[in-house]
């Protein structure tokens, strides 16, 4: 998310949310047809519609409450339109279980319509664990207000009270003279449409059958047949295939350019515009031969190498301006270190990492006149419509763009690089276009998460009270940079800094890197002090929810109740990002020989309030345990000169299967609680557990991320 | 050329550097094999080349003349779904489901080779799949359900 996302973003620009809205609500109203429908209008209004276009209601809206509608079908068919976008989160699943819920129908009955601008309401984007907290509670106020207009009609059409009706299997029973009518004879020639009302009755979790269960995967069957059309999987009736010319580094402009032999190929489209050289052709391997024909000259420029790249950030930090983001302070620091029996200062080292989404970024173009459909992977469909749109110098109202269930994304996704090279190509050939990155160009011109100089400095008492903390972030971002222990001396800071590789949201965000030092800390603190680090942090912890789930994990792991082996270590950490609470315990083993270092067991407990499906928390759990494990462990990518010198699987190591350690997931279901988003969370206590079991078993501190990219150099000399 | 895939005899027109992977998804629209690298790293492109699982992306398509191609596509048979898919299915393994085809198809080749294989074996023998959901222990899961069956 904009607001707390690492540093600089992808390039993304300002829109207009009333308009968006608007636009929105007038495809909406378009294509209702008959039935019942409920949508985000904060007006109080239970309006017949003769014609959907009359209706020009003012409106105030917050676009940060609006979201989704929902329509009620002749046809029984309860379809939810959202602009939250499906990347295997299993938001399709978790937000039809809530509205099925409400609306006591099967799952199944539901169609979800995700991420199609010219269908769905306007939306930020699929970011921030926000889906869960935001659009779910929205969803069942709308389909909770749809179910008081099932009982008012069946009131009216039966002349009855509305309490002696009843809603079950898409039915409204009329207990007294025992007959019902499905939803869909209720929606029949009807046109309604009603605004959510905010005070609509909710079912209360305790009563929940549908959310709260592990409902499967809705399309589940389509992804295990094959059936399942991602974006590279799509094609239109005489599409081109695309291809870019890369420059052989960031920041590379084009000296030169020869075209002649790549137009010479039959059938293809050469695009050069600036810097922007592509080929489309009716097939892969004409499009190939295209791009290999080209004969471009590049001017390059120096650049920051991975081997400077701790030094640069810190000096070319920005001055921070005091109250700004990822900044505050509390007491006084010299105060707080006069007050420790021992103090610590500790520098830690984050390098950038990638996403590496097993679907490359695709897109598939397609003008008609001059109206654009673009279909890709992007967790930000609104905001791609709105690049488009201002690229081609077009209304967004020309512009629709179509997400479908997309092959991942871990908030790398955000940007639509890929539809706007074919959508460039796609006018000019004027024909469909479609482009699939390599996983060389995923790797190289995708964003990164950003690396980070993580600076320490901090004060404790002999008993183990904390007294002072300051904290200073270079470039990784301000997100779970708060220390969640109580100190009476704080300073806490985030220095942004003009990254040389481009960088933007990911997994947690900054809180990967910020939790991993705060983490690393205070478990060196707790040595400091010889205490046990699970007693220490709770000495210094009074957030309740983090306490939770930090006993939680040290019980299932047997936590003080067991000892290590040989050559062997426990370590502990966790913390609390977007709504979640979590803490993970690891035990590793290291080979004194090799310097391998080998997770045996990582036990998670993790906390979001009342839980929607539990196995598909239980998922998302362990995604994030095991996307934690190799950035941990030995993700990193190594670049030098403008150039990544590792952008291939073979190059860039990701957690295998050879990788698992056995994995324990406790999780810790507060009904009373709103529900949180489960996405993220759960990968900040990894890093720090598997660190601080390695000191615990080898006695090395390290204070980088990866850890031990080649084994623990130390146990090997 | 000729290409023997699910059962039937289809014909592609090749190239030098056509990869099967290629074939199968650009002339046989078969998408359900997936690109994930081109190099052999991530299995995505798993597909069963005379019942061994192979990457499809490292496999010029001449050399799959007159063996056996089975893709994604061609396990379930008259609506009804193999095995292995019924227990992926029952695990309720994946999150986005990309590698999804890519996992089935070296199950679905270890199973052939091992009827009843070890965890051990499991995670050798799937390792060169990834999964960057992080799905892995649902796997090993859905392939020991599979092998129950």
């Amino acid at each position: 998310m904009n607001h707390d996302t690492a540093a600089p973003q992808p390039q993304r620009s300002e829109t207009d949310p009333q308009d968006q809205f608007k636009q929105s609500r007038r495809n909406f109203l378009k294509l209702l047809g008959g039935g019942i429908a409920v949508s985000f209008v904060l007006q109080d209004a239970f309006a017949f519609l003769p014609d959907a276009e009359e209706v020009t209601s003012p409106l105030v809206v917050n676009p940060e409450q609006v979201g989704g509608w929902l329509h009620i079908g002749k046809d029984n068919v309860v379809t939810v339109y959202t602009g939250k976008v499906e990347v295997g989160q299993n938001i399709r699943t978790s937000l039809a279980q809530v509205v099925a819920e409400e609306l006591r129908v099967s799952v199944h009955s539901i169609n979800m319509v995700m991420g199609d601008t010219d269908l769905v309401p306007y939306d930020a984007g699929t970011f921030g664990s926000r889906s869960t907290p935001v659009m779910g509670p929205q969803l069942r106020r709308a389909a909770a207000t749809a179910r008081g207009m099932l009982l008012e009609l069946a009131a009216q059409e039966w002349k009855v009270e509305k309490s002696t009706l009843r809603l079950a299997d898409g039915h409204v029973l009329n207990t007294a003279s025992n007959k019902r009518l499905s939803y869909g004879q209720l929606a029949k020639g009807t046109k309604l449409l009603q605004a959510v009302a905010n005070d609509a009755a909710l079912t209360p979790t305790e009563q929940w059958t549908i959310a709260g269960t592990s409902v499967p995967k809705v399309n589940g069957r389509d992804i295990i047949t094959g059936r399942h059309t991602y974006v590279s999987d799509m094609k239109l009736p005489g599409m081109l295939h695309a291809k870019i010319l890369r420059p052989p580094a960031f920041g590379a402009t084009l000296a030169s350019v020869e075209l002649a032999a790549a137009r010479a190929v039959p059938g293809v489209v050469v695009v050069h515009e600036g810097n922007f050289v592509g080929v489309a052709a009716p097939d892969r391997a004409a499009a190939n031969k295209a791009l290999a024909a080209i004969k471009p000259a590049w001017h390059t420029t120096s650049q920051p190498s991975r081997s400077e790249i701790f030094d640069f950030l810190k000096k070319n930090a920005s001055t921070p301006r005091s109250g700004g983001r990822g900044s505050s302070k509390k007491g006084s620091l010299e105060t707080g270190m006069a007050a420790a029996a021992k103090t610590l200062r500790s520098t830690y080292h984050i390098d950038y990492i990638a996403h590496a989404p097993m679907e490359p970024r695709a897109a598939v173009a397609q003008w008609e006149n001059d109206k654009l459909t673009l279909w890709t992977g992007t967790q930000r469909p609104f905001g791609v419509q709105d690049d488009l749109a201002k690229e081609f110098k077009i209304d967004k109202s020309q512009v629709r763009v179509i997400m479908p269930d997309t092959g991942s994304a871990y908030g790398g996704k955000h940007s639509g690089e890929a539809a706007l090279e074919a959508a460039r190509l796609a006018k000019a050939a004027q024909k469909s276009v479609k482009l699939t990155w390599t996983r060389e160009e995923e790797f190289t011109w995708a964003y990164f998460r950003p690396a980070g100089v993580i600076e320490v400095k901090s004060g404790v008492k002999v008993d183990g009270t904390l007294t002072a903390w300051e904290f200073h972030n270079y470039n990784s971002g301000p997100s779970g940079i708060e220390t969640p222990y109580e100190v009476p001396h704080q300073q806490i800071q985030y220095h942004p800094v003009d990254s040389p590789l481009k960088q933007g949201s990911y997994r947690g965000l900054a809180s990967t890197a910020n939790i991993f030092a705060i983490e690393s800390q205070m478990d060196d603190l707790a040595s400091l002090v010889n205490m046990d680090p699970l007693a220490f942090r709770l000495k210094n912890l009074q957030e309740p929810r983090l306490r939770a789930v930090f006993e939680a994990a040290a019980k299932a792991f047997g936590w003080a109740k067991t000892k290590p082996g040989k050559n062997r270590g426990y370590g502990i950490g966790g913390g609390t990002e977007k709504g979640g609470f979590t803490a993970t315990c690891a035990e590793v083993a290291i080979n004194p020989k090799t310097g391998d270092v080998k997770v045996l067991r990582l036990t998670t407990a993790f906390e979001c309030g009342a839980i929607i499906n539990p196995e598909h928390l239980d998922n998302q759990i362990l995604g994030a345990i095991v996307q934690g494990l190799g950035g941990a462990l030995f993700e990193a990518v190594d670049f030098k000169d403008g150039k990544i010198l590792n952008p291939l699987f073979g190059q860039y190591r990701v957690a295998r299967f050879k990788d698992m350690p056995a994995m324990e997931i406790v999780q810790l279901n507060r009904k009373d609680l709103p529900s949180a988003g489960a996405g993220e969370a759960p990968i900040v206590g990894v890093a720090p557990a598997i660190r601080n079991a390695i000191a615990a078993a080898a006695g090395v501190r390290l204070k980088t991320l990866p850890l031990v990219p080649k084994g623990l150099q130390v146990a090997k000399s | 050329m000729e290409l023997q895939v699910n059962g039937v005899s289809r014909s592609i027109k090749t190239l030098e550097d056509t990869s099967l992977l290629q074939a199968l998804r650009e002339e046989l629209d078969l998408t359900g094999s997936k690109y994930g690298c081109g190099e052999g790293q991530c299995g995505a492109c798993t597909v069963l080349l005379n019942g061994v699982a192979v990457r499809s992306c490292r496999i010029p398509v001449k050399s799959a003349e007159n063996k056996q191609v089975i893709t994604i596509e061609g396990l379930e048979q008259n609506g009804k779904l193999h095995p292995v898919q019924e227990a992926f299915l029952k695990v309720d393994v994946f999150q986005c489901g990309y590698c999804a085809p890519g996992m089935i198809m070296s199950a679905v080749g270890l199973l052939q080779q091992n009827a009843n294989p070890t965890e051990e074996q499991i995670i050798g023998a799937m390792n060169g799949n990834i999964c960057r959901c992080g799905t892995y222990p649902r796997i090993v899961r859905a392939i020991q359900e599979a092998a129950k069956a």
